[in-house]
């Protein structure tokens, strides 16, 4: 029962990713000034607290409500293209993990992934473009592997985050090909992503919850 | 930082309130930061809206109004709008017809509005068609980027699609004028300065007293290069050789010339601009049929110019003559 993650645990998971974006804001709008034009910290974080608002509003009590209700919030508040590309991904996990009260690790792993495909969908991302699928789409292989070969819960966060991280600081040496920073050609190259490290975080957050 | 503002956080709320009260042919809707005509939806008109982040003025909300744009939805500065602000400008215009969504090529345009057209197929089944602008030809790699950016032929486009839609054509005739304008438009500037956005508070980028960066982008993006300071007519040559030669423009083409201000440039400069790119195109043998001078897509107080071309038949042009009556395009009424 312990791998089981209740309704309650995805919404602290979800106010410790606020909260990590708070403590960080401006860090991520210094990597997006860098290659970008400077507001995804700022942007995010006015989202992520109108996220949490919405929740202390609404109560949702089954996972793929409290994760619509997220998403919908972050596309309508965000805007730039961090609204559109994390609201898709929390919209396509709730709508892959459907009313129920709690979900395994298996099944959060499954939604992670439907969550990826959202972002492939919306952004027209690859592997290596230096966006935020060179964290997310790690985190979700190390996700699912965990959950496949029967590690607990908190361990196979831990893989996870480490995979995001591992993916975030891979993105440093890569050329942008998506997005502002991609008219910068050469330029981008030596720069963390700012995408990248918003998904670490949310990948943090799960442990800070703790989901 | 010195603005006329009263705090930088509400510039995109008071600025609307003054546009409201300025323009009685104009409303707004100040919840979802919608500057819409007064008269709409009209009913068997296709709508047109458009929308990107603020300071770009006066793109895209002074150009609402017969002849042009039904609806403008304004984001945060230099952010682009959130899905619900399309959703519920498509909403307001749909007069049956369909509405055509103008969108400027950037990530973030171009994922709201694709997100507020489906939105709008699923909730209203009102007919959405979109037309993306990608003229700046200072992006050269565009294979490996996110594409060109939408710049000056935005302002063309939404001028000549504007009369196609009040003939009474339908959405897809009016959506076909405008990737035909797009088609056959290129762009590119250069900055003299750095832009302020008003919550940053400080410029964008340096840039040295005697430099210029040849290529910006309307958000302060890098261009081409940084090149010394040079004469009216060595900038008008940087700047209007590689839009000829990008389409290319030939001898006994006509078009529409615009020499376009970023916001922070005297009219009266913008007309030596003009007399130069004037002469370059003589020379080309390329002929101007119409011009347009002034600043109408601007990047906040950056000082600098852009130059558009437009090759234009005569169909195109009686578009572009049709009457127009909006706060920064007026003429025909």
């Amino acid at each position: 029962m312990d791998d089981m993650v209740s309704t309650a645990g995805l919404n602290q998971w979800i106010r410790a990713f606020a909260e990590l974006v708070a403590e960080n804001k401006d860090s991520l709008t210094d990597l997006d000034a860098a290659i970008g034009d400077g507001d995804h910290g700022a942007n995010m974080h006015r989202g992520l607290q109108a996220a949490v608002a919405a929740l202390d509003d609404t109560k949702p009590a089954t996972a793929s409500t409290l994760l619509n209700k997220v998403g919908m919030t972050v596309v309508s508040t965000v805007g730039g293209a961090s609204g559109p590309l994390f609201g898709t991904m929390f919209l396509r996990m709730g709508a892959a993990l459907g009313d129920t009260a709690e979900v395994s690790l298996t099944q959060l792993a499954t939604a992670l992934r439907a969550g990826l495909g959202g972002v492939v969908a919306r952004g027209k991302a690859e592997p290596g473009d230096k966006t935020m699928y060179d964290a997310l789409a790690p985190a979700v292989d190390a996700l699912e592997s965990a959950a496949s070969t029967g590690v607990d819960k908190a361990d196979a966060l831990k893989l996870a985050l480490a995979a995001a991280e591992n993916g975030r600081d891979a993105t440093t040496p890569m050329l942008a090909r998506k997005g502002r920073a991609s008219y910068l050609g050469e330029r981008s190259v030596g720069h963390q992503d700012p995408g990248a490290t918003t998904v670490a975080l949310l990948m943090a957050a799960a442990i800070r919850a703790p989901l | 930082m010195k603005k006329l503002i009263n705090d930088p956080q509400n510039v995109v709320a008071e600025a609307l309130l003054g546009i409201e009260a300025a323009h009685p042919d104009l409303n707004v809707d100040h919840q979802h930061k919608i500057i819409y005509r007064a008269d709409a939806p009209r009913r068997g008109k296709v709508g047109i809206i458009s929308g990107g982040g603020s300071g770009h003025e006066p793109l895209h909300g002074g150009f609402v109004g017969l002849g042009m744009l039904d609806a403008a939805c304004a984001g945060e500065v230099f952010t682009s709008p959130v899905p619900d602000q399309m959703l519920a400008a498509t909403k307001l215009v749909d007069g049956g017809a369909g509405v055509l969504h103008v969108v400027k090529n950037y990530t973030g345009d171009v994922m709201n509005f694709e997100m507020a057209a489906e939105l709008a197929a699923a909730e209203s089944g009102a007919q959405v068609v979109s037309v993306v602008t990608d003229d700046d030809v200072a992006v050269q790699d565009s294979t490996w980027t996110a594409g060109r950016r939408g710049v000056g032929v935005t302002v063309l486009l939404e001028k000549i699609a504007g009369a196609a839609a009040e003939q009474g054509r339908s959405l897809e005739q009016v959506a076909e004028v405008a990737r035909q304008v797009n088609a056959n438009g290129r762009s590119m500037g250069l900055a003299l300065t750095s832009c302020t956005v008003p919550a940053a508070g400080k410029p964008t980028f340096e840039l040295g007293e005697d430099e210029m960066e040849l290529g910006v982008g309307i958000h302060g993006e890098p261009g081409r290069q940084r090149v010394p300071m040079a004469t009216a007519r060595e900038i008008a040559e940087m700047l209007v050789e590689p839009v000829l030669a990008d389409l290319p423009f030939t001898n006994g083409d006509k078009v529409i010339a615009f020499v376009n201000g970023l916001g922070g440039t005297p009219l009266l400069e913008l007309y030596v601009m003009y007399n130069e790119v004037n002469r370059i195109l003589t020379g080309h043998g390329v002929q101007v049929a119409r011009s347009l001078v002034g600043s109408y897509i601007t990047s906040l107080d950056m000082a600098g110019t852009s130059v558009t071309l437009l090759k234009v038949d005569d169909e195109t042009l009686s578009l572009w003559d049709a009457p127009v009556k909006t706060p920064a395009l007026r003429w025909g009424i």
